[in-house]
């Protein structure tokens, strides 16, 4: 068997042979992992990429023996410096987890205990596995805090987690993760719930003090800007399997598998702006439904009749190894060799009419000023109302897609409610079509898509019911015409007639967003507000969503207010921008102006931020690559 | 932290003068008090004396804030039935509901809990199932049905102990207590065991449900992954965050044991506030009920805000002012 080893011929901390976890369904057994091997060597960063459900954090989890019952590893073999650690007792990995091998979570919203403070976890992790008395280990639990860039790091020892803000919490995880100096350490998504500025910050302080220190990495994420940024190689997981592993360098630029291919395409890049992005038709199959040979060809375009027969095995190419019974095609990843399918609309129609269809004037929203007597007077101290947006004025053309962008809490979201009057604004106006929108009441003109497809839709309603919704309280049709209207709609956002029957259960996150869209469409509005519409969705599946709203602006001539924290995003789809920080809008111009001539300090830093994977891939170049790389950023 | 303490004790006011204004009104709107009072042989002008004495003549606002300054300083006016301070009776009754109160909800914290945490520490395990459907059982059955039992089974099958009353008390100042002689403590284990039955085994189901939830967040699992051994998890950090409800739900229950207390107490005939409420509600005795009502709101209104500072003292989220947390958008 292909065991995929790093280039130099160093020992590997962590090596994982033919791993294999079982987890029990309905129908029998199912096996989010399938006999998957790689190792990291001391320093190296492996990236471990793929989408919800590869079985990408899974395999993370069964190296630190973290997978619950009754979820078990049925075969392969874990090494950590040469020791097998996967066939250890509980108590006997207790005493590698934390000291040999450091975790690093998702949320650290979520991964301190909230009721001890900072310090007392630290230190508690420092004693459990070291031989030193508190002195020392408050101490070192100070020096540490200072290594991960916590100003003041003695007083933030006795902060409570809540008092530290997302990043600086991360943070506080990477030195829990680091306290004991281990090894290996295994991060889980650690940037996916930060914000662009800080995810950069957390990204390359990980990476610092791992090469620093020596510490192998493995960086399990969804996120390929990451991996560009971040890992030294990357192993591509889908449906439980490794189907390409490689140096970073080699698998962005000139991806071997199909699906890598796809999934590389698929982002869409702050650096360039296509038409409309790669789509890989469909989504991963579910675990109790994987396809028979290679599970990815239900949806490769290339796919031949021994890829539904047989496994293809990894084979190793010059760098790296892929899985997949095409030969392997060495030609660098370029737009031409994988033209955008659904190109049946211009790349960018002209603006017709230059009439604002939504005027935003001078408006401001203020929180908390209307707290009772008591809590003012005991409280007066406090700096009193909370200015969530404060005088913002722009207006939006009919036809163009205007996008509001800045980090959580920046107001954004405020202020699209304000817009589309779910929340009333404390000064100023927001008129739509000429008319004030406070005035309104049957708002059927605009509609909004939220950011999260699993609780946006009611779940005990039928889909035909939550897509007519809107067409039966604004009263715009009845009787049999709303059928045929929801009917039509359906398959307008790429759903079929028969899944008006459904409930929301039964689809994935991004059938459930195309469900919202059409909830949306329905009553034919003229704007739509989309709330950060695929900040939930795989890679493969935003681009789905992202081309969908495209064609649909497109075909129905919609006003579209898009709101997202992701440039890349906002680059693909936006034709002007507004970006928001702590309340006010800080720029406002044409997209392409904002990304290639930044004017506010703050926008070009939010740009600096941004992984740009192009960018980070030339920058990993070894020198011999460099001069073929110009074609690619151009 | 001062702000919300004041706040709290502003509501526990207003919480108690509304409880105090129906208490006031079914003194002077249910049935005439003089009428009560004076009986069926007195004249015209005794019943006028006593009006005036009353004060029942002047307006209702200067009626009410009198009830109130009376009832501040623990007066109650007279019992209709004995015809002694309402005051002194309630004085008389108070350690008896005390001891029983408080030792049955001690008795529903301690094993409650207990249990809770047993049946969480092998949520899969035979004893855990065994908890549980005990817990079930216990949860299910009314109150009086299992004093009833507990009577049957320990009283008149193995007459181990008196099916009522208090047993021998001794009287220490105005306390009169049952906790020094055998024959008081003796008394007072079936009364507390059926009262704590019902508490004890929501508690349980309480603390084992939360435990079970909170041994399947984020944080736990970030604690297997720092390596901390099993015991320190579940009972340094699980069970501290798992008690957080805990505390909310007995505070609020230590007032449905004295709630509960009334059937216990009817049950075993123990000589305590509830058992002289609910005499006094058949016989009419009007200003006994209004001072038992306000007696108990402001008991609830003490508990609740003893919750709320032993929230702050176990939740740091608490101690830092709103306006100091990180903003969300």
């Amino acid at each position: 068997m292909f065991i995929a080893t790093p280039r130099n011929g160093l020992a590997p901390v962590l090596s994982v042979e033919g791993l294999r976890v079982e987890l029990p369904g309905a129908r029998g057994p199912v096996f989010p992992v399938r006999d998957i091997s790689f190792s990291i060597v001391a320093g190296e960063t492996l990236g471990v990429v793929g989408e919800s459900g590869a079985g990408k954090s899974m395999t993370g989890s069964a190296v630190l023996g973290l997978i619950d019952p009754p979820g078990r590893v049925t075969g392969g073999l874990i090494r950590l410096n040469g020791d097998r650690i996967d066939n250890l007792s509980e108590t006997q990995m207790q005493a590698i987890r934390g000291r040999r091998i450091g975790a690093i979570f998702q949320d650290p919203m979520t991964a301190l205990d909230p009721l001890f403070t900072v310090g007392s976890q630290i230190v508690e992790t420092i004693l459990t596995h070291q031989d030193l008395d508190a002195k020392q280990a408050h101490k070192k639990a100070i020096s540490l805090l200072e290594s991960v860039g916590l100003p003041s790091p003695a007083q933030r020892m006795e902060d409570y987690p809540h008092q530290l803000s997302g990043g600086m919490r991360q943070r506080v995880v990477i030195a829990l993760a680091l306290c004991n100096d281990p090894e290996l350490v295994i991060a889980d998504e650690p940037t996916t719930a930060l914000d662009v500025s800080t995810q950069a910050q957390i990204i390359s302080l990980l990476k610092d003090l791992c090469e620093e220190r020596g510490v192998a990495v493995m960086l399990v994420t969804h996120d390929m800007g990451v991996i560009a940024e971040a890992a030294d190689r990357v192993a591509v997981m889908y449906a439980g399997r490794i189907v390409e592993i490689g140096s970073v360098h080699e698998v962005l630029r000139k991806p071997r598998h199909p699906y890598t291919r796809g999934l590389v395409n698929s982002i869409p890049r702050v650096s360039r702006r296509k038409a409309s992005l790669f789509q890989i038709e469909g989504a991963m199959p579910p675990l109790d439904a994987t396809p028979s040979g290679c599970a990815f060809h239900p949806r490769c375009d290339f796919a031949v009749d021994a890829c539904s027969k047989d496994l293809p095995p990894l084979r190793a190419w010059d760098g790296g190894a892929s899985a997949c019974w095409l030969p392997v095609d060495e030609s660098p990843l370029d737009d031409q060799s994988l033209a955008p399918r659904p190109a049946d609309y211009e790349s960018r129609f002209q603006i017709p009419d230059a009439a604002p269809l939504v005027e935003v004037d001078q408006v401001s929203k203020h929180f908390g000023s209307a707290a009772s007597w008591l809590s003012r007077f005991t409280a007066r101290l406090s700096s009193g109302v909370n200015r969530a947006v404060d005088d913002v004025s722009f207006h939006i053309l009919r036809g163009e897609t205007f996008a509001l962008v800045g980090e959580s809490g920046c107001g954004k979201s405020t202020l699209a409610r304000m817009i589309v009057g779910l929340h009333p604004a404390t000064s100023g106006m927001v008129r739509f079509g000429g008319v004030d929108v406070a005035g309104m009441r049957r708002q059927r003109r605009f509609q909004m898509v939220f950011q999260d497809p699993y609780a946006s839709l009611n779940p005990r309603w039928r889909v035909f019911d939550i897509v007519a919704e809107p067409v039966r309280t604004h009263g715009v049709d009845a009787g049999a015409g709303v059928a045929r209207r929801v009917h039509e709609i359906l398959e307008k956002v790429g759903l079929s007639a028969r899944d008006a029957d459904k409930y929301p259960h039964e689809f994935s996150g991004g059938q459930r967003q195309r469900i919202s869209i059409a909830r949306a469409l329905v009553s034919e509005p003229e704007l739509i507000v989309c709330d950060e519409p695929t900040s939930a969705l795989d890679v493969s599946v935003q681009a789905q969503i992202l081309n969908l709203l495209k064609s649909l602006q497109h075909e129905f001539g919609l006003t579209l207010l898009f709101i997202s924290h992701d440039l890349a995003v906002v680059r693909h789809m936006a034709d002007r921008i507004a970006i928001m920080q702590g309340g006010r809008i800080v720029e406002t111009g044409n997209a392409n102006d904002i990304f290639t001539r930044p004017a506010h300090s703050y926008t070009r830093a939010l740009l600096a931020a941004v992984p740009d994977i192009d960018v980070a891939i030339a920058r990993k170049a070894p020198p011999d690559h460099g001069l073929k790389l110009n074609r690619l950023s151009g | 932290m001062a702000s919300f303490v004041l706040k709290r004790i502003w509501q526990g006011l207003l919480t108690v003068l509304v409880v105090a204004f129906v208490a006031f009104g079914l003194f002077r709107f249910v049935g005439d008090p003089v009428m009560s009072m004076a009986g069926a042989e007195a004249t015209q002008r005794d019943r006028e004396e006593l009006r005036e004495q009353l004060g029942l003549n002047d307006s209702i606002p200067v009626q009410f804030v009198r009830f109130v300054a009376n009832a501040a300083t623990g007066d109650f006016g007279i019992s209709y039935r004995s015809g002694r301070p309402v005051s002194n009776l309630l004085a008389e009754r108070i350690p008896a509901t005390l001891e029983l109160v408080f030792l049955g909800a001690g008795m529903a914290l301690l094993f409650g809990v207990l249990l809770g945490i047993a049946a969480a520490l092998r949520p899969r395990g035979r004893l855990s199932r065994f908890i549980l459907t005990g817990s079930l059982a216990g949860v299910c059955l009314p109150t009086f049905v299992n004093g009833i039992l507990l009577i049957y089974l320990f009283a008149v099958t193995l007459r181990w102990l008196p099916s009522f009353g208090r047993g021998e008390t001794v009287q220490i100042g105005v306390w009169s207590t049952g906790l020094l002689t055998s024959s008081g403590l003796r008394s007072l284990i079936m009364p507390a065991l059926t009262l704590a039955l019902f508490q004890l085994a929501m508690l349980t189901r309480l603390v084992y449900s939360e435990m079970t939830d909170v041994m399947q967040t984020d944080f736990i699992r970030f604690c297997r992954a720092r390596g901390l051994d099993r015991r320190s998890i579940f009972f340094r950090h699980g069970l501290r965050s798992a008690l957080m409800p805990v505390v909310t739900v007995v505070g609020l229950n230590i007032g449905s044991v004295i709630a509960f207390s009334a059937i216990t107490e009817t049950v075993f005939q123990w000589p305590g506030l509830s058992l002289l409420f609910v005499d006094s509600i058949r016989f009419g005795d009007i200003p006994v009920m209004a001072a038992y009502l306000v007696l108990v709101s402001f008991v609830f209104v003490l508990i609740n805000l003893a919750v709320d500072l032993i929230y702050f003292a176990i939740d740091p989220r608490l101690r830092v002012s709103r306006a100091g947390a990180p903003a969300h958008g």
